[in-house]
């Protein structure tokens, strides 16, 4: 459907927004497949839905609360156990400059 | 919008200009937990000990939302006189930065959790109402140091997740003097709900700041906002700065660039950011790790029912059974704490008597000391009892003064002070008069000089009060002269 068409430059913007790197090739690849999925879900457009609440849960659950009680934390070894770097309990990143 | 207020009008080449500011408010939560974790939300302790596996985002980890923020949220609402919507939904805003290890902030977008409320602030001149556009809750980000290292930002995520209340105005303040008047209110309501502690320099409570000019009955200006002003005085010179600033752009024959600013507190001006700082493109969506936020009335009836007396309903109780002025009312019920102090100091005593003490001497007292009102070196029993001494004539006004520098030296009750001492007001009209006898006596040509000029009275009850070290009852020293000098009662 030629309404969601999207471009090379959405395909792109959409890449640097979420940090990931593209080849022009690749850009032209994951353009064509994004237009294949959009196209797909867009069927669903066809099914009158005027008047019907969006749907957030199949069985009627509602959102779980908890107590205001502090029940985890002090682990700062498991913390920061993945992290590439890590210094005086801090994790280290390439420097980010204000 | 709020109407013109001309007395707030700022002078340019072309003539007076409006600015008009709106405010949104990042307040922490006062709670033990963080929003959606079980991980403690106080200020400080070492790097990423306050953190759990869902503050660090690690895969498969799930939030689940602190009852407590909820509660906190909806009686801030309540204390803005706002909407409550009891269903609100948290959507993912989405963007990259070191201390945001999930990659999006938890915040709530086009549901929110509190709608349109009003604040309304007094200023000694006139008051405003400031309209409340909405709340939300949002989790907070960690923090990035980065001069520890030339090649490394160092990054704990202690306050990651912890919650907070994003407080958006109307843009009804028309001066620096309003803001900092709004935001000093405001954070006096979160500290009588208890929901906020209010402490800008810890970051509890930070504003970005949202400045316009135009022309009087122009439409708005084009904005900028000033992020993360955090004291209330940088508030003022982020305003006045940025107002003089676009006016003269404008006047200039330049136009208004819509960006984000810094404020620098060292130099008191603003600048741009990076543009590609500001390249925004959150692309919020409902998170759907969370279903919608939904509270039942009863939920909300109970915290209202115990919601405590505001600053506002506080005020005009004080206006009404205390007989206080506006603004004497106003300045007493400005922290809880010093509320709480006036009406132990004013219970069964006169009530002005006790607000011209806790506002002149103590408040002075305490400035003085640089301490807090919970600190105080004289509690509101001995500053009573201060007051009592003088009410039932024991001692004079001045000396009661001595009597308080002796309270805030040396310590002890007034009661004892005057007793060691010996300050006990002289009341024994024949001892008076053995000393006024004795001064006119000495003093003739005084004594002449007062026949022609009755004002030269106040000299002798100085030479009185001095001769008997300030304890003799002025109102007998002044009675016994006016007689024995024969100088009529003033109408």
């Amino acid at each position: 459907m030629a309404k969601s068409e999207i471009d090379e430059a959405t395909v792109r913007r959409i890449a640097h927004l979420a940090r990931v790197k593209v080849t022009a090739e690749e850009a032209k690849s994951l353009q064509r497949e994004l237009n294949g999925i959009l196209s797909w879900v867009e069927e669903l457009n066809a099914i009158p839905t005027d008047g019907v609440e969006p749907l957030t849960s199949v069985g009627g659950a509602k959102l779980h609360m908890r107590e205001d009680v502090v029940t985890d934390g002090n682990k700062p070894a498991a913390v920061l156990k993945n992290a590439p770097k890590s210094e005086d309990g801090f994790f280290l990143v390439p420097k980010v400059i204000e | 919008m709020a109407d013109t207020r001309k007395e707030n009008l700022i002078d340019g080449a072309t003539g007076p200009w409006e600015v008009i500011v709106g405010m949104e408010v990042h307040a922490q939560v006062l709670s033990n937990a963080k929003l959606f974790s079980g991980a403690s939300a106080a200020f400080g302790g070492e790097p990423n000990s306050h953190v759990s596996l869902v503050d660090a985002a690690m895969p498969g980890m799930l939030p689940v939302i602190n009852v407590e923020c909820v509660k906190q949220a909806i009686r801030t609402g309540l204390g803005l006189k706002a909407q409550i919507n009891r269903r609100s939904v948290f959507d993912r805003k989405n963007y990259f930065y070191p201390d945001l290890p999930q990659g999006y902030q938890i915040s709530q977008f086009k549901f929110p959790i509190v709608g349109e409320g009003v604040v309304t602030v007094d200023l000694k001149e006139y008051s405003f109402d400031v309209g409340i556009e909405r709340l939300h809750l949002e989790q907070d980000a960690g923090k990035s140091l980065h001069d520890q290292d030339p090649d490394h930002s160092y990054v704990d995520l202690n306050r990651s997740g912890v919650a907070l209340m994003e407080i958006v105005s109307k843009p009804d303040i028309r001066s620096s003097e309003e803001a900092k008047a709004y935001i000093t209110k405001l954070r006096t309501i979160l500290r009588y709900l208890g929901t906020c502690d209010g402490n800008m320099e810890e970051g509890s409570l930070r504003a970005d700041v949202n400045v316009s000019v135009r022309k009087l009955g122009a439409p708005l200006g084009t904005r900028c906002e000033i992020k993360n002003v955090n004291s209330i005085r940088f508030i003022g010179q982020a305003i006045e700065y940025e107002a003089r600033r676009q006016i003269d752009v404008i006047e200039d024959g330049g136009t208004i660039k819509q960006e984000t600013r810094l404020f620098d507190a060292k130099s008191g001006k603003t600048r741009p950011m990076r543009s590609k700082e500001e390249a925004h493109d959150y692309r919020y969506f409902p998170d759907p790790d969370l279903l919608p936020l939904e509270v039942s009335e009863a939920f909300v009836e109970d915290l209202k029912k115990v919601l405590p007396e505001l600053p506002d309903e506080k005020r005009a109780r004080f206006m009404s059974e205390y007989a206080l002025s506006a603004y004497d009312a106003g300045v007493l019920i400005l922290d809880r704490a010093s509320a709480d102090f006036y009406e132990t100091v004013a219970k069964g005593r006169d009530p002005k008597l006790a607000a011209n003490w806790m506002m002149g001497d103590f408040f002075a007292a305490l400035n003085k000391t640089g301490k807090d009102i919970t600190e105080s070196p004289i509690s509101a029993a001995q500053l009573g009892e201060l007051i009592d001494l003088i009410s039932s004539d024991v001692i004079s006004g001045r000396i009661a003064k001595e009597v308080f520098e002796i309270m805030l030296d040396k310590g002890g009750t007034p009661g004892a002070i005057v007793e060691e001492r010996g300050l006990k007001q002289v009341t024994d009209t024949g001892a008076i008069e053995k000393v006024v006898d004795e001064i006119i006596a000495a003093n003739p040509k005084q004594v002449e000089q007062v026949q022609t000029k009755p004002k030269t009275l106040g000299w002798f009850v100085g030479q009185v009060m001095r001769a008997t070290g300030g304890k003799a009852n002025p109102d007998a020293v002044n009675a016994l002269l006016r007689q024995k000098l024969q100088v009529p009662e003033e109408v």
